[in-house]
């Protein structure tokens, strides 16, 4: 009895709750405006999306050409030196090495025990056509110059390159002289060592710069080769070749000489060159007994994969009596050196070199003329561009005068 | 693009383009620098890199890049084509530098073809060097690896 009155009150409750919603009730009316507004929003949802379409094509267009714009931006102004429309054809660059020596001398060799800012370099250039250039090369060495100061300020390199063609280039100025490894190529991220070898430094007397003219260029089938005229040494009495560089200061110049270089770098990893120095008076007139005299510089280098192997010889043969009286009219010297770079970062090399700076005679000061160093070390590169270097030194001279030790490095280009 | 042919320039890299997709047409495609891309450029190049995006070009696995990298002073541009994940060609579209032009000649670029990228990021074999080109050499080193690692990337 309960159940069926409580079934009928919850059907009517039910019933009129339905009857009494307005959306049962809707009209067809009513549901036409609701489609009109739904069309409506419709319409300006589609014209919306045209437009936000539209903006985004536009955009992307105002993106690229903003990108174009700055990668434009970015062409001209690469580097500082290309700040103005001058700059942009003037160059700059340079390197520097600091030293420091602790060797123990034995005989009457002294003690060296120092440190020195050998090398401090900065390079000019300026590109004054698409085939004229201008290269400088200015240097400070140890530091400081002046009057009882140990450094000099040096102009190196100052020369103008006129290109003839896509092969051959004229040169004209004061440059380095094409013999060796290291004279024309000398920044301290490229070589072992923290001083340079020393039959460059004793047989070449590297760096070695002359004021003249000649050409440069290529030949074909990996050959190159540069010819000069240019200032000569003036050799003085001493007979020694590095103290006859003139480096261009009022230079005597009553005897040119000329130097040729044949080069080989026709197949990867290998060079192969060959140099030549003619002057008809070694001493410019100056000196009685001393005539004519060339040296012939041969160099090979072998690389292949961490392996690289560098020989170099050189020998000069000097006429004249005074000269040959004390040996000195033959000085030659050779090193070999192989290396190994263990990483990107690591590399270690020995090297072997053996010269004699008066090789012509085995009798009075020429007696025991001759000179060995052996150098073993490392390079350790931070950067490509810059090098920390620590290498041993171990001589072993005739005449017992010797100088023993460690020398490390520090140097950068850029 | 350069079109026209002035010192130095030895191919320009549409004639590159052309010749080493054999007058197919092949579709240039853009790839942007996000920042573990630029960092990983300005690693191989030493330097923060000089642009935002790259262009490229591609045909079925092929790809082809067109790079510039300054040697000593001067830009030189090389263009590079990929197969795959190693190098088919590596040539020398201008170079103007005065010194190290030897790397423009192929017994040099000869040893680019064949190779990858390792782990590490680097050339899969060496590369000999030439003396007195140190820098034309590293340069044309920098171009093939930033190459090879945009072309690792640019299906991502």
């Amino acid at each position: 009895m309960f159940h069926t009155s409580f079934k009928k009150i919850l059907f009517f409750s039910l019933t009129g709750l339905l009857v009494s919603t307005p959306s049962v009730a809707l009209t067809l009316e009513e549901l036409a405006k609701r489609l009109d507004k739904l069309e409506q929003q419709n319409t300006f949802l589609l014209q919306e999306n045209k437009n936000l379409k539209e903006m985004v094509g536009l955009t992307n267009e105002k993106a690229e050409t903003a990108i174009a714009a700055s990668e434009a931006l970015a062409d001209s102004t690469h580097g500082i030196q290309k700040l103005a429309n001058w700059a942009d054809k003037t160059t700059l660059g340079g390197y520097g090495e600091l030293h420091y020596n602790n060797l123990s001398g034995k005989g009457a060799a002294a003690d060296k025990d120092q440190v020195d800012f050998h090398r401090f370099v900065l390079f000019f250039g300026h590109e004054f056509t698409d085939s004229i250039r201008f290269f400088s090369e200015l240097e400070l060495e140890h530091s400081l110059s002046g009057d009882g100061k140990n450094g000099e300020v040096e102009l190196e390199q100052a020369y103008i390159d006129f290109d003839l063609n896509d092969q051959h280039t004229a040169r004209a100025g004061l440059f380095l002289l094409p013999v060796g490894i290291i004279n024309e190529t000398h920044e301290p991220p490229t070589f072992y060592g923290t001083e340079r070898n020393p039959i460059e430094k004793n047989i070449i007397p590297a760096t070695w710069w002359a004021a003249g003219t000649g050409l440069h260029g290529e030949l074909g089938a990996g050959f190159s080769y540069a010819a000069y005229i240019h200032s000569g040494l003036s050799v003085d009495s001493g007979f020694n070749i590095r103290s006859g560089r003139q480096k261009v200061s009022k230079a005597e110049a009553n005897d040119l000489a000329a130097t040729a270089r044949l080069k080989y770098t026709g197949v990867a990893g290998l060079e192969l060159s060959v140099s030549a120095q003619h002057q008809e008076d070694m001493g410019q007139g100056l000196v009685p007994g001393l005539e004519s005299g060339h040296l012939i510089e041969t160099h090979a280098i072998w690389s292949t994969g961490p392996f690289t192997l560098k020989a170099l010889y050189a020998a000069w043969d000097i006429n004249g009596s005074a000269i040959e009286a004390v040996g000195a009219d033959k000085q030659r010297g050779f090193y070999l050196e192989p290396s190994y770079r263990v990483s990107e970062k690591f590399g270690v090399f020995a090297r072997f070199n053996q010269w004699d700076n008066k090789a012509g005679s085995n009798s009075g000061a020429a007696a025991n003329s001759e000179k060995e160093q052996w150098d073993i070390g490392i390079n350790y590169w931070p950067h490509e561009d810059v090098v920390i270097k620590a290498d041993y030194q171990y001589q072993s001279n005739d005449d017992n005068n010797e100088q023993n030790g460690l020398n490390i490095g520090l140097g950068y280009q850029f | 693009m350069q079109t026209v042919y002035a010192k130095g320039i030895y191919q320009t890299p549409q004639a590159f383009l052309e010749e080493n997709f054999n007058g197919h047409t092949f579709t240039q495609k853009t790839i942007w620098l996000n920042k573990e891309n630029k960092q990983a450029i300005s690693g191989i190049l030493q330097h923060q890199p000089q642009f935002i995006r790259v262009k490229y070009w591609s045909l079925g696995t092929k790809s082809a890049w067109i790079l510039d990298e300054i040697g000593k002073e001067k830009a030189i541009t090389v263009g590079i084509i990929i197969d795959q994940l190693s190098i088919q060609k590596l040539k020398v579209l201008t170079f103007r530098e005065s010194r190290g032009w030897e790397v423009k000649h192929d017994f040099f670029t000869h040893q680019f073809s064949g190779l990858k990228l390792n782990d590490q990021q680097q050339l899969s074999e060496t590369v000999n060097g030439i003396s007195g080109a140190t820098l034309s050499v590293r340069a044309l080193k920098k171009m093939a690896r930033v190459a090879l690692y945009l072309n690792n990337h640019r299906g991502q």
